[in-house]
């Protein structure tokens, strides 16, 4: 009797809490509406069965209790029934099935007019590739992968030069053109996906994914990793600005292209740098190289590390409550032995690189020095 | 103490201590090793349970949780409970001790390998608890153990503790290829006179079914562990194409992590069979019992095991959808995993219509067993949403799957298994469980998981992904979901701690419990009908039993009593039998 009241109340519960709570979809910003709309049918189906069986099992229970001098029936059989009810299934089944794959057969077929959009995911942020003027995104092998070329273009390939790189994980898009999103990994497996756009997809090193969709409002939106990638998958967070096309061409135009990339790496002949200059220059490479940046920003925000913005000769308290200043001894030892002293709030999540020739963390230390606003520094 | 044995006419060489007790060869033993450890190591797995729900309700106030800490617990726990927990405990507990008994034969067709069969497990289990021991700990790749990622730098355990995981699974993998020979063989061979393969229970039909798959799907995730071995130790690419990691380009070429997917998923897809169908016989041999009622649709109920069985090889590929394999398989995958839910659909109508014109009694089991119908049900419809390929484009890699996948495996699952000890305990010990003990552990397990799963879902509309450590950088989550992050925290802390309730009473009741009958349910399938209960070594006695009748003469109309036996004779029947 308790049981069958008990699942009265689950239905009667779930029903409220479907109907009441505010944990809906959130609010879409692409053309997928029509993913919503098969989410929403599929609700409606499996909900009447899940209220029907639920409701039928407690009628059941308190109907057909043990009584006295009352004994069960011997019936275990029904052709007719069984079969109607295996029709009937089938039907539901076939109802969602149809709907689904027809919409699926959209998801699959990118319109002719999508501009093109890579995104490049690795341990653990984002960047992005834009085709340029020549409309063809550059060939890209990992192997190319170094200073000047964190994208991996082939330098030989001209299609390539005119490619327009976004390094920080931020990118824009125009509102009302649909974007075909290629999908490329230096590194592990990662997911590229935005909730308001609906769509998501893994991105597989050594092959190259995709999805599409049309932005259909303007905003800032989250770009999160969606396939475990390693400690920093919970940080790996990007954004999606989608704003006017006059606005987007404007932010456009702040882009570098690989061909200025390049030449940067080339043009200041190292003659002409001072050694700091070539220090702090070498520094910078090795945050990248090294996977630094994966988990220390440059920009004040936090995350899985603590931000190297404004960190040199910042005092910072450690886990066990002592004050340290940050210098470069400290820095050189959270380098080489990470969870020796932990500053409070951070997990001791940081790999050792112990094997970092001395002048690698000079370079290392004096990167991050200029960093902060001191002006001696500079 | 040595003694020889005698049963039926064999007769055994003096047994020592350790070869009676330790590494004995009756099914019986060795059923109760394979469930003592399986529940331990069970127990492990729910308290790692416990540490994810506190980082995800309350993050940032545990120090010990870090993202690296949380990650090999999470890999832990999932590994733990499905393999080494789930399929140990339906396989080798409840398949080794009721499939001689529940066929009426004296043990299982090879007892040595049985023996050698638990002590593989055994050894696995070690193995595998070993790596919290080696220098970076346990792997913490997730459970599924992708490369590149499980390989490389940058997620923990990726230098030994995905090494010593891969080499337990091996071992894991030895030790269950054993048991289903053993099962297999001995339900096709083993079975009483008169006990055709359609007078065998559902459980029998259930674990005989999913020993069959488990020999077909085991190896994929052999070859696919001994591949991504080689990757590691020795370089070679079987999944690892050219990369760079974590600024070092590493020395890998030509590989594809999607074949480890296709390999891991063609395993890991039937492997979820593995683990329900097991369940599913328990549910409708607990209902039918307690009903007094033969189960609904018998035929199609073992039709439905076996098409489950042969359609779960067709299907596995919906678990990739979007890992950026060819696109076009989506077609197909939809498709199939939608059909299998025809068959499955058919088993939950068979078991409600069980209990209509039944004579329902609600002790524990079938408060269990209804508990467990209730629960696949929500958990299996969440599966259409994620079987339909663009439907699951939104919702996978977010809570939803983790609702629906905790739904139909670790809360029905288990509570088909929680039915079958409260219904077995009797014959096994002696003893009844406590009713009272009994009923609170349910009543505070049946909400519990109501309460902690069914809100998870909502996260998985929002769209909040799985797999994190925290949610800081993340903008669209809205700040109620915090609050209900900490209520499912709550709930899942309750429901684990009532589970000790269970534990308790087992150990109690071993000792003090009241003394049961030979078959205080007043079932009819064989395990109920042994000379002695407990059953001793041989099961039979002199004789071995003769069937005469399905599993389920429930309330037969005109029969002296509401149950007849499997090897019972009515007056009619008795002449027909020749002398012995």
């Amino acid at each position: 009797m308790a049981l069958a009241i008990v699942l009265v109340l689950i239905v009667v519960g779930a029903v409220a809490f479907h109907l009441w709570s505010p944990w809906w979809f959130t609010p879409l910003a692409s053309n997928w509406g029509q993913i919503d709309m098969m989410l929403v049918v599929t609700i409606a189906l499996t909900g009447v069965v899940f209220v029907a069986i639920n409701l039928l099992i407690a009628y059941e229970i308190v109907r057909f209790r043990r009584r006295k001098k009352q004994t069960a029936s011997y019936v275990h059989e029904n052709s007719k029934l069984e079969w109607t009810l295996i029709v009937l299934t089938s039907i539901g089944v076939v109802a969602l099935l149809a709907p689904g794959l027809f919409v699926y057969s959209e998801f699959v077929s990118p319109p002719p007019n999508a501009i093109v959009l890579e995104a490049v995911g690795q341990q653990w942020q984002w960047s992005f590739r834009l085709p340029g003027a020549d409309g063809r995104l550059g060939r890209t092998n990992v192997r190319h992968i170094g200073t000047h070329n964190w994208f991996g273009i082939d330098p030989n390939d001209p299609y390539g030069q005119d490619d327009i790189l976004v390094e920080d994980s931020e990118i824009h898009l125009p509102l009302g053109v649909p974007v075909k999103v290629l999908l490329r990994s230096k590194d592990v497996l990662h997911d590229f996906y935005v909730p308001q756009f609906r769509v998501k997809m893994d991105i597989v090193p050594g092959s190259v994914s995709s999805l599409w969709f049309t932005p259909t409002r303007t905003g800032t939106f989250d770009l999160v990793c969606a396939e475990y990638c390693g400690l920093g998958h919970y940080a790996m967070n990007g954004k999606v600005v989608v704003e006017s096309p006059e606005a987007y061409q404007a932010w456009l135009s702040t882009n570098k292209d690989f061909a200025h990339e390049l030449a940067e790496g080339a043009s200041t002949p190292n003659a002409e740098k001072t050694p700091d200059d070539i220090l702090i220059e070498t520094g910078e490479h090795l945050a990248q190289a090294k996977g630094c940046l994966g988990c220390h920003t440059t920009d004040g925000r936090s995350s899985v590390g603590p931000t190297w913005k404004g960190l040199f000769g910042k005092q910072e308290t450690l886990g066990d409550g002592t004050q340290v200043t940050v210098d470069g001894a400290y820095i050189k030892e959270s380098i080489v032995d990470p969870t020796a002293k932990v500053v409070k709030g951070f997990p001791p999540a940081m790999p050792a690189f112990s094997q970092l020739t001395d002048e690698e963390l000079k370079a290392l230390v004096r990167y991050i020095q200029t960093l902060s606003d001191s002006p001696k520094d500079k | 103490m040595a003694q020889a044995a005698s049963i039926g006419g064999e007769q055994h060489g003096p047994q020592g201590f350790w070869t009676k007790y330790v590494f004995s060869q009756d099914h019986k033993i060795i059923a109760m090793q394979y469930s003592s450890t399986a529940i331990l190591v069970g127990v492990l797995g729910m308290v790692m349970s416990w540490v994810i729900r506190l980082q995800l309700g309350f993050p940032g106030q545990f120090d010990f949780i870090s993202p690296s800490t949380y990650y090999q617990t999470i890999t832990l726990h999932g590994m733990i409970m499905v393999v080494y927990l789930l399929t140990a405990l339906l396989l080798g507990g409840f398949g080794n001790y009721f499939i001689p008994l529940m066929i009426g034969a004296r043990d299982m067709a090879f007892p040595y390998l049985n023996m050698l069969s638990y002590w593989f497990y055994f050894l696995s289990v070690i193995v595998l608890l070993a790596s919290f021991f080696v220098p970076g700990g346990p792997t913490g790749a997730g459970w599924t153990l992708y490369p590149p990622q499980s390989i490389t730098a940058g997620t923990p355990g990726s230098g030994m503790g995905i090494l010593v995981m891969l080499t337990s699974l091996v071992i894991f993998i030895v030790a269950t290829t054993m048991g289903g020979l053993n099962y297999i063989t001995t339900v096709l061979q083993l079975r009483a006179k008169g006990m055709t393969l359609m007078r065998m229970p559902l459980t029998v039909w259930g674990v005989f079914v999913a020993s069959i798959i488990a020999l077909l799907a085991f190896p994929a995730l052999f070859v696919g562990g001994v591949m991504l071995l080689l990757d590691r130790v020795v370089g070679s690419s079987f999944f690892m194409p050219a990369v760079v990691s974590l600024g070092q380009q590493l020395d890998y070429k030509g590989g594809s992590p999607l074949l480890f997917q296709h390999l891991f998923w063609y395993f890991g897809h039937p492997e979820v069979y593995i683990v329900a169908l097991p369940a599913f016989g328990l549910a409708s041999d607990i209902i039918s019992c307690h009903a007094r009622k033969p189960i609904f649709g018998y035929r199609m109920m073992v039709w439905a095991i076996v098409a489950i069985g042969g359609i779960s090889f067709t299907v596995w590929a919906h678990h990739m959808f979007v890992s950026g394999m060819n696109p076009y398989f989506g077609f197909f995958f939809a498709s199939t995993t939608l059909v299998i839910a025809i068959p499955t659909a058919i088993k939950v109508y068979n078991w409600v219509l069980t209990l209509w014109g039944g004579s329902i009694r609600l002790v524990t089991p079938m408060l269990f067993a209804i508990g467990f119908v209730s629960t696949f049900l929500v958990g299996g419809l969440t599966g259409l949403f994620l079987g339909n390929v663009v439907v699951d484009i939104p919702l996978t890699d977010t809570y939803f799957v983790i609702a629906h996948f905790h739904l139909v495996m670790g809360v029905s699952a288990i509570m088909a298994i929680f039915a079958g000890i409260y219904q077995w305990f009797p014959k096994i010990t002696g003893r009844m469980l406590s009713e009272g003990l009994g009923r609170l552990h349910f009543w505070v397990t049946f909400i519990g998981v109501y309460a902690l799963f069914f809100p998870m879902h909502y996260l998985g509309f929002l769209g909040v992904p799985r797999r994190y450590f925290a949610y800081e950088g993340v903008n669209f989550i809205p700040p109620s979901a915090a609050g209900l992050n900490v209520f499912i925290s709550v709930a899942a802390l309750v429901t684990g701690a009532a589970q000790l309730v269970l534990l308790f009473n087992l150990a109690w009741s071993v000792f003090k419990g009241k003394k049961a009958e030979d078959n205080p349910w007043q079932a009819t399938t064989l395990e109920w009908q042994t000379p002695h209960t407990p059953p001793r070594h041989g099961n039979w006695g002199a004789e071995l039993p003769v069937v005469n009748r399905w599993a389920y003469d429930y309330s037969v109309p005109g029969a002296p009593q509401d149950y007849l036996p499997q090897n019972y004779e009515t007056p009619a029947e008795q002449p027909q039998r020749a002398s012995t």
